[in-house]
């Protein structure tokens, strides 16, 4: 603490070496970490964009995914998307709007469910494909399926959503409660009414994140949805989710490189789309929230 | 008689989802146990940890070298990203100019959600080739280290930003008024006072990189051996459930739930942890 | 099921109390009573907030309740809709009957309590929607499915509260766009569109800028004789201008009482109990 009364002229000499360090630590680090993220961004649209064309999209694979597109992928890594969005988009509502609305703060079982969800948030994805495999995959009986894969990954961003949806709610002032009991509204109304509208952008930023997490899995798929890379024809068919696809031309298809890196490119363009728009909305919650 | 009116009914309702979401952590206990019970009982611990080597067709079954590499790797990851992701927080509150501020979040928030086959690719595609260079054939515990490491620095930087902003503006000018320099209360105050938050966050880090599976599977060549030196190849217990689950039967399969169970427990203790230090910081 | 008056969801026109013009109204200190508390208890998780409070509040008249912040007054009002029924820990006992009915009844219909007692916050709390809807989604949660009966009455409501000419041309702009009294005037349209025969006012001009403090006064004030209105203030100076009744309460052994309850103008010229005279003469609060 010598410096706070050191003149401007031998500033900070005792800890000099320390203080200079900081800047350069941090700029160093931030450089390290940009060039890597740059590196591989550029990487990925440098040897995938010449793969990128109509065909690509529209084509079904051929010679095991080393020539013609993706198609039935993307087929169904929307199917298993969708599937699980459409799964745990009411389960994490419930979920969220119950602990919000209905249970009193510090209850127990809010507390063990709060704690749940965070275990669950860090539980490894190749845990998630195991649980899968054994719960949906043999105890339910829904084998290699789309139903399958879409149902553990549905598992996989409930704790996103339900803590998302909660902050919403929890932003919404109580003002706005206290006004809709007093007008009369049932319990039911005032949730579909006002508070589920004035948390709606929340909600849905933690959906977007939610399909952008679901969208980029591959460990809990591969025992769950599988790999087969036909068309799939309804739910409980297998059907390859493009990270899959990725992972296979990469590792078990020699010359596949080529169209894994397309494949790449095609996933993280839309995992931009989709996290831009989320961030979008959660920059503007935050200055709704500054400006109110 | 309490489902008489719409509300209750709306809320009984609510209750159910809420209920099933606060389940699944159990059942996914319930599940890998009932797996992995058999190997638990014909293996024992004793088999897991003092047999040689990993022949699980030869009823083999030592785990010890794969549960080496993975913590060798998490702590090689962390070592490197700790400090990076430290460091470019700090950078973007406090040194960054405003304009780079936006679009360098943006980035981080990226590489955050970069798929983690999308880096095992460039992995394996770029980085591979280039240790090889040096030692071939270059799929290496190093380059398992470098990827992962790039996988969780963000985490790091998310979780130091919100930390370091949590710091009361009343500190920043407590120490103005005492007349430290920005360098003198990054460190005597606000790194300090951050702390709890940022060891949060290295802490789930190192959850995420234990439990990474697919870039380290692309990257580090897979033999199980224990590692001696960075450019030995190697096997995490992650990647060997994703490579063994297609073809493994009984004692084999329950084996690599075992594994599954050691995993989940593992990061189970470093989130819970890391929630008990930010909730103690938050209690300061 | 027996039915009460707050059991039977549609009926909307009531005892009387409507929309009218200003000058219809019932005349007002017949002192008939609307609202009966008889030993009101309220605690919040086992602290007492309110202890032993019995009243009558006179149909068609402004009732004040004065005293000090933290002396009961917004408590009494909520249990009166029953919102206290909203804070977990909360614990109400006495009996409060509302148009002789008990409101503590098991078969007390509480939406539509809350549609007949209706109640102005202190911080005005329009939703986040347009104009428009915040006075629409009420009426049609309360089953006005014909969409002329709705807009006729948010005319009537916004014309009541001399909020029309205002917003007349914006009615789909957000409602948070308005100014602070406006905000509150539209909240207090809200509640008059339910065609409500009670109103609560938890301090409703309090959190408004001087000039909007005395629009809504004078706007409360207009209500008298068309509605039971009971309003929290702490402005003493602005009871006496609106009210017929005045409640003055205060906290004794750490629990908000009633200390004193008469018509406004003799709990100010002469009060019986020599807390009252200090505090309406500012000598304590």
């Amino acid at each position: 603490m010598s410096d706070s009364f050191s003149s401007s002229t031998e500033r900070g000499r005792p800890h000099r070496i320390r203080d200079a360090l900081l800047p350069v630590a941090a700029h160093l680090g931030t450089l390290v970490l940009c060039g890597f993220a740059f590196w591989v961004i550029m990487d990925i649209v440098w040897r995938g964009a010449p793969g990128l064309d109509w065909s690509f999209f529209v084509d079904e694979p051929t010679s095991a995914g080393r020539g013609g597109g993706i198609a039935p992928i993307l087929v169904s890594t929307g199917l298993i998307v969708i599937t699980a969005i459409a799964a745990a988009t009411p389960l994490g509502l419930a979920a969220a709007i119950f602990l919000v609305e209905f249970m009193p703060t510090g209850s127990r079982f809010a507390a063990w469910t709060s704690l749940s969800l965070d275990v669950l948030a860090g539980v490894p994805s190749i845990v998630f494909g195991l649980f899968g495999s054994a719960f949906f995959g043999l105890w339910l009986g829904m084998g290699f399926s789309i139903l399958s894969g879409g149902l553990t990954l549905a598992c996989m961003i409930l704790p996103l959503l339900v803590r998302t949806t909660e902050q919403g709610l929890r932003m919404v002032p109580d003002d706005w409660r206290r006004g809709a009991a007093a007008l009369g509204l049932s319990r039911f109304s005032a949730v579909r009414l006002v508070l589920l509208p004035a948390a709606g952008s929340a909600v849905t930023a933690g959906l977007l994140l939610g399909l952008g997490r679901a969208t980029a899995e591959t460990a809990a798929l591969i025992y769950t949805s599988g790999y087969v890379d036909r068309m799939p024809s309804s739910l409980f068919d297998s059907g390859r989710a493009l990270s899959v696809h990725i992972y296979d031309l990469a590792m078990n298809v020699a010359g596949g490189d080529e169209n894994a890196y397309a494949s790449a490119l095609v996933l993280i363009l839309f995992l931009i789309v989709v996290n831009v728009a989320a961030m979008s909305i959660s920059d503007f919650l935050l200055r709704k929230k500054v400006s109110t | 008689m309490f489902l008489r009116t719409p509300d209750s009914r709306f809320a009984f309702g609510l209750g159910i989802g809420a209920v099933c979401v606060s389940s699944i952590l159990l059942l996914i206990f319930l599940f890998v146990t009932g797996e992995a019970l058999p190997a638990l009982k014909n293996v024992g611990l004793r088999g897991f940890l003092f047999d040689d080597a990993w022949y699980p067709t030869d009823e083999s079954f030592g785990l010890v070298p794969m549960l080496v590499s993975s913590f060798v790797l998490s702590v090689g990851a962390i070592l490197l990203a700790g400090p990076v992701g430290v460091a470019a927080a700090v950078y973007r509150l406090y040194y960054a100019p405003s304009w780079i501020r936006k679009p360098y979040r943006w980035l981080v928030l990226l590489l955050a959600g970069m798929p983690s086959v999308v880096l095992g690719l460039w992995g394996l595609v770029v980085l591979v080739p280039l240790i090889a260079r040096i030692e071939p054939p270059g799929t290496s515990l190093i380059a398992g280290i470098l990827v992962v490491s790039l996988m969780v620095a963000p985490t790091v930087t998310i979780m130091s930003e919100s930390a370091l902003e949590g710091v009361a503006r009343s500190s920043w000018s407590g120490a103005a008024a005492l007349g430290l320099s920005r360098e003198s209360t990054l460190w005597n105050v606000v790194l300090p006072a951050a702390r709890g938050g940022i060891a949060a966050g290295i802490l789930l880090a190192a959850a995420r990189a234990i439990g990474e599976t697919m870039a380290v599977l692309m990257v580090t060549g897979n033999i199980v051996q224990m590692p001696d030196g960075p450019f030995s190849a190697v096997r995490v217990l992650t990647s060997n459930i994703a490579l063994e689950m297609a073809y493994a039967t009984g004692d084999h399969r329950a084996a690599l739930f075992v594994s599954g169970l050691a995993l989940t427990i593992l990061v189970l203790l470093l989130s819970l942890t890391a929630a008990r230090i930010a909730g103690l910081k938050n209690n300061v | 099921m027996k039915t009460g008056p707050y059991t039977d969801k549609n009926d909307a026109s009531g005892s009387g109390y409507t929309l009218g013009p200003v000058v219809s109204g019932p005349e007002c200190c017949t002192p008939e009573a609307v609202i009966a508390v008889r030993g009101l208890d309220v605690a919040y998780d086992g602290v007492a907030a309110l202890k032993d409070v019995s009243l009558d509040i006179y149909k068609g008249c402004v009732t004040a309740l004065i005293g000090p912040s933290g002396c009961g007054k917004s408590t009494f009002l909520s249990s009166l809709n029953r919102l206290t029924d909203m804070s977990g820990g909360c614990r109400v006992s006495g009996s409060i009957t509302v148009d002789g009915w008990n409101i503590h009844a098991p078969e007390v219909n509480l939406q539509e309590l809350r549609r007949k007692v209706g109640m102005i916050f202190q911080r005005p709390n329009p939703f986040p929607f347009s104009v428009r809807r915040n006075l629409d989604m009420p009426l049609r949660e309360h089953g006005i499915s014909n969409r002329y009966e709705r807009e006729e009455r948010i005319e009537t409501a916004l014309i009541d509260v001399g909020l029309w000419d205002e917003v007349r041309d914006r009615l789909d702009a957000s409602a948070l766009s308005l100014s602070g009294g406006q905000q509150q005037r539209l909240c207090i349209a809200r509640a008059l569109i339910l065609k409500p025969s009670i109103l609560l006012m938890d301090e409703p001009c309090s959190a408004l800028d001087p000039l909007s403090s005395a629009t809504v006064e004078s706007m409360v004030g207009s209500l008298r004789g068309r509605y039971t209105v009971v309003v929290a203030t702490h402005n003493l100076a602005q009871a006496r201008r609106i009210a017929n009744y005045a409640a003055f309460f205060w906290v004794k052994d750490r629990a908000g009482a009633l200390i004193e309850y008469d018509t406004c103008g003799r709990l100010f010229e002469t009060p019986k109990h020599k807390l009252t005279a200090a505090y309406v003469t500012g000598i304590a609060g």
